[in-house]
């Protein structure tokens, strides 16, 4: 092509006297920088898409490729009965942009037929719809003025207004829909769901919340929080420019939604539990108290309440100190509810029997330089008399017929220092120092509940023991359809002997007959332990509880409540905390539908003048 | 009969640059139609420019040279004239005032000055001819002059730059000195420098100019403003990868990510669904087409119509480099269509009539010849 060229090049000078040498250079340099500019243009091109491929291929994938997530709904928390204890339920937040508002000067507004042009202009808003907004919505408007325009700093430096806020969250629809009726451009609305919880303060440490964005806080919110939550399901679509969905291009992958969490509660006796507790509290002015119901035969929880509660619908409000799960996290050191346990293990050692007498003195015992007193001496006194006028001496003497291991063994086969495992954070298993390093006068004053910890909840998986052949089963939350096998701690016989002293002590003459029920027959041990304070017992601090079972026929029922620091005129268990058992097992025996198994339908209380039995242990 | 006529109709055509044009039109509609979300409707359409033009430069294919020499002032004087009633009577559009409303339908007298100006300038040489000194250099600056400072005043920076480079090749090859090249680069070189340096640019050129250059350099500074363009762009250019994604499949395309896809950025939707290998190909028959253009040129009998031959086929090349630059992210955003390929009729139209004067001054080769 060249040659031809230079040829027509050569045969045309002579014509027009054009110079040719210069014309074929003009059309060489024409060639090269034609060819020179298609070289760059391809090499872009070969930089871009084989170079810089997988750059760019990734940046345009993330323009149109979006995973959603798909909430799943949160399971609904029942008790055994199905009732709901907590369900979600649709509310409306509102939120706006700051990013893309404009409050304008004060006394200005937007003119009435304001459109926006595109999608970039700022939606002028005045002072006056915000202090509406603010009104409506019960915040404070000069707060939201001030949110409207903070700026922060972004990467880059410049000084930007946020993206996004809440004005404010968990709103009702109707709420929501009369703030959207203020026709607030760029003010909108979204679907969240909030945790109710329809009991309140009375199921609160059992349920325990949720946060805003629905994550488990305490109780099994928390414990079950996985389960509860489900797992969110995902959506990958592509959307064009606009934002418009196209198309889904992988299968959608459906939530996961949360189960039901059927809870071993029954919501009517955790109703009850809760309100005498909480009245015993309030009328003896404790610092707290907690109560626990188990199922005798399965070592389910029917009702756990603690005084004092909180309302989980108001989160905002919830005083810490209040949070504290008293039965499953406090320990206390149980006191004469103790002694129960002291002569089954004395009894079911083989020891003693209910009848074997002994010998407690006056009231006094001496293990190298410490005393044991009784207040009440009983003198020569049989094992169920013992029991019944809750003699520390009488305990201490059984106890003392045990070897330190047995005794031991004893307290691990009933639960004593051993984990609960129900799943709730912060659950204690109470505190047994090994027997290895026990001194006499410490397996002495155990032997009546001193030197030994436990919580509420381990208290009452112990008397298990006593409710039917001696077993033990663990104790459990969830609602089961048969009891998990239990633990045979005791023989069956002990379990009816102790059964019948724990009668004697709700009945004239005993520690607890303000235990007693009409139409049933019960049975329970009192305790009103010094509580320490800073490493010495306290004169005037106690714990009064009372741990009993009902009918004591065929138990159904244990109860264990604990009152901690009542004043001090109501300072026994007797007193502050049988009444509670004798209130809660009333109403939890009809609410059941068991038969009364009491011959009379009166309560033996002792006659006028006659002082009712105290223990001091 | 029929033959008589078949003789009639390929007479003026030159065969090789009609095969050129007939496998771009195909790459055309072919690409139109994915381009356009598969509207029949718009390939149609531009299937019938084809034919409108097609007949239009085998019209002008069919004026002898001599006849265009005789249209060349009056067209460039019309040129100016309607240019001049843009300045005063046109109608604004987007802050530019570039059209012209003329009762049926808005023109845009730039795009007859494209024709005009290279016609103009080789008639002008070539009455010049066998005087040709400095002086005549300097008239010829002028003739550019005119219409270049008309449609930079409208504003179209980037037309008034196309259609003073389609001048300054009929310089070129018409002899202009090198001396005067060398300080031609010079002053386009200082000027280069300040339009790309923010405080001076807003000096010499409008804000949306210079934030165009601006953005140019650094595309990503504003990705969603001004750079927008490119980015997506050079995104869907890259992402097409060395074979590209497939007719029809290309996801920026579709999804409505590229703007101006089927006419200023197709571009982009050619090089994300048929790749690197694709462009390739594209560049090749562009460069085919110039290549013709530049033999014709080389061996037409005129001055004339070496100067017109010459200019027409290094516009066509500007015209693709630009647009192909700016999808690319290489040079600034200025409307231009991808040459015989973007949507759009009017670039088509007068695009084939260029291939007509082409083709016109072949022939009168040939008959020379024969």
């Amino acid at each position: 092509m060249i040659r031809h060229a230079r040829a027509i090049a050569g045969r045309r000078s002579d014509k027009y006297a054009v110079k040719p040498r210069l014309e074929r250079w003009r059309v060489w340099f024409v060639l090269s920088c034609l060819l020179g500019l298609f070289i760059v243009l391809l090499g872009r091109s070969l930089y871009l898409q084989a170079w810089n491929e997988d750059f760019l291929q990734n940046q345009g994938d993330a323009r149109y490729r979006r995973t959603l997530k798909l909430e799943p709904n949160r399971g609904v928390i029942t008790d055994r009965n199905g009732e709901p204890l907590a369900i979600s339920t649709p509310v409306q937040s509102i939120w706006l942009s700051p990013r893309s508002m404009q409050v304008l000067p004060i006394g200005q507004n937007r003119p009435k037929d304001w459109k926006q042009a595109t999608e970039d202009e700022l939606v002028p808003i005045s002072v006056d719809e915000v202090k509406k907004l603010a009104a409506m919505l019960a915040i404070s408007s000069d707060e939201l003025l001030k949110k409207l325009n903070t700026t922060r700093k972004n990467k880059q430096g410049e000084e930007v207004k946020s993206d996004f806020l809440w004005v404010k969250r968990h709103i009702s629809p109707a709420d929501a829909k009369r703030v959207l009726a203020l026709n607030v451009p760029g003010v909108y609305s979204q679907t969240e769901y909030r945790r109710y919880y329809p009991a309140g303060e009375v199921m609160a440490h059992v349920v325990g919340f949720t946060n805003l964005d629905g994550k488990g806080q305490e109780g099994f919110e928390l414990t079950k929080d996985a389960m509860l939550a489900g797992k969110p399901g995902s959506r990958t679509v592509i959307r064009d420019r606009r934002g418009y969905i196209v198309e889904d291009v992988s299968t959608i992958v459906p939530p996961q939604e949360g189960q039901t969490l059927q809870l071993s509660i029954d919501r009517r006796i955790q109703y009850l539990a809760y309100r005498e507790l909480k009245a015993a509290v309030d009328n003896s002015q404790a610092a707290g108290g907690a109560i626990v119901v188990l199922d005798a035969r399965t070592g389910e929880v029917l009702a756990m309440a603690n005084a004092p509660s909180y309302n989980p619908n108001s989160r905002a409000k919830i005083d810490p100190a209040h949070k504290r799960n008293r039965a499953l996290t406090d320990l206390y050191e149980p006191g004469s509810t103790m002694k129960a346990i002291t002569v089954a293990m004395a009894l079911n050692a083989g020891k003693v029997k209910p009848s074997t007498v002994i010998q407690t003195g006056g009231g006094t015992m001496t293990i190298g330089p410490a005393t044991i007193r009784d207040d009440h001496p009983v003198g020569a006194a049989t094992v169920e008399h013992i029991m019944q006028k809750s003699s520390n001496v009488g305990a201490v003497k059984m106890a003392l017929m045990m070897e330190r291991e047995e005794m031991s063994n004893f307290f691990h086969d009933i639960g004593f220092g051993e984990k609960l495992n129900t799943g709730f954070p912060g659950e204690s298993p109470g505190r047994v120092r090994p027997w290895k390093n026990w001194r006499p006068i410490e397996q002495a004053t155990m032997s009546y509940g001193y030197g030994v910890s436990v919580s509420v909840m381990q208290m009452a998986r112990a008397y298990q023991i006593f409710a039917g052949n001696g077993e033990v089963h663990p104790v459990t939350f969830t609602k089961l359809v048969a009891p998990a096998p239990g633990k045979q701690v005791i023989s069956a016989e002990t379990a009816a002997q102790v059964r019948k002293m724990l009668e004697m002590v709700t009945l004239p003459g005993g520690t607890a007959t303000r235990a007693q029920v009409v139409g049933y027959r019960v049975g329970g041990k009192t305790g009103t332990a010094k509580k320490l304070v800073n490493g010495v017992y306290s004169d005037t601090a106690r714990v009064g509880s009372f741990v009993g079972l009902a009918p004591i026929s065929n138990p159904r029922l244990i109860v264990a409540v604990m009152i901690d620091e009542p004043s001090f005129a109501l300072r026994y268990g007797g007193l502050v905390a049988a009444p509670v058992f004798s209130n809660v097992v009333a109403g939890s025996l009809r609410l059941l539908g068991v038969p009364p198994d009491a011959p009379t339908t009166n309560i033996l209380l002792p006659g006028n003048g006659v002082e009712d039995v105290k223990e001091d242990a | 009969m029929i033959k008589h006529l078949w003789d009639r109709i390929k007479r003026p055509v030159d065969p090789w640059l009609l095969l050129f044009i007939i496998f771009l039109f195909i790459v055309s509609s072919v690409l139109l139609y994915s381009a356009s979300n598969r509207d029949l409707d718009k390939v149609i359409d531009k299937i019938t420019f084809m034919g409108i033009s097609l007949f239009g430069m085998w019209c002008i294919a069919n004026i002898q040279p001599r006849v265009l020499m005789h249209l060349a002032l009056p067209a460039y004087i019309v040129g100016v004239i309607l240019l001049l009633a843009v300045e005063f009577f046109g109608v604004t559009s987007h802050g530019a005032t570039r059209w012209l409303n003329i009762g049926i339908t808005r023109i845009q007298p730039s795009e007859l000055m494209r024709l005009a100006l290279p016609l103009m300038l080789a008639w002008y040489f070539h009455h010049f001819e066998s005087t040709l000194n400095w002086r005549h250099f300097l008239g010829g600056a002028l003739i550019i002059a005119a219409p270049f400072i008309l449609i930079l005043k409208q504003p179209d920076l980037g037309t008034s730059l196309l259609i003073a480079s389609s001048g300054f090749y009929v310089l070129f090859f018409a002899g202009l000195s090198w001396r005067f090249i060398g300080l031609m680069s010079g002053c386009i070189a200082v000027f280069a420098y300040i339009v790309t340096h923010w405080d001076m640019c807003i000096n010499v050129l409008h804000e949306y100019q210079c934030r165009r250059i601006a953005t140019m350099l650094n595309p990503m500074e504003d990705p969603l403003g001004a750079g927008y363009h490119i980015i997506q762009g050079t995104i869907a250019i890259g992402s097409g990868g060395w074979f590209g994604k497939g007719w029809l499949a290309g996801t920026q395309t579709h999804l409505d990510f590229i703007p101006e896809r089927t006419t200023d950025f197709i571009f982009a939707v050619y090089g994300e669904e048929f790749g690197l290998v694709g462009n390739c190909i594209l560049l090749i028959l562009y460069l085919l087409v110039i290549f013709r253009g530049l033999m014709i040129s080389n061996s037409a009998n005129t001055l004339f119509g070496r100067l017109l031959a010459g200019a027409i086929a290094m516009n066509f090349f500007t015209y693709a480099l630009v647009n192909m630059g700016m999808v690319t992210g290489m040079l600034p955003v200025v409307g231009v269509p991808l040459p015989l390929i973007s949507y759009g009729g009017t670039s088509m139209v007068s695009i084939l009539a260029t291939f007509g004067l082409l083709m016109s001054i072949q022939r009168d080769r040939s008959l020379m010849k024969g």
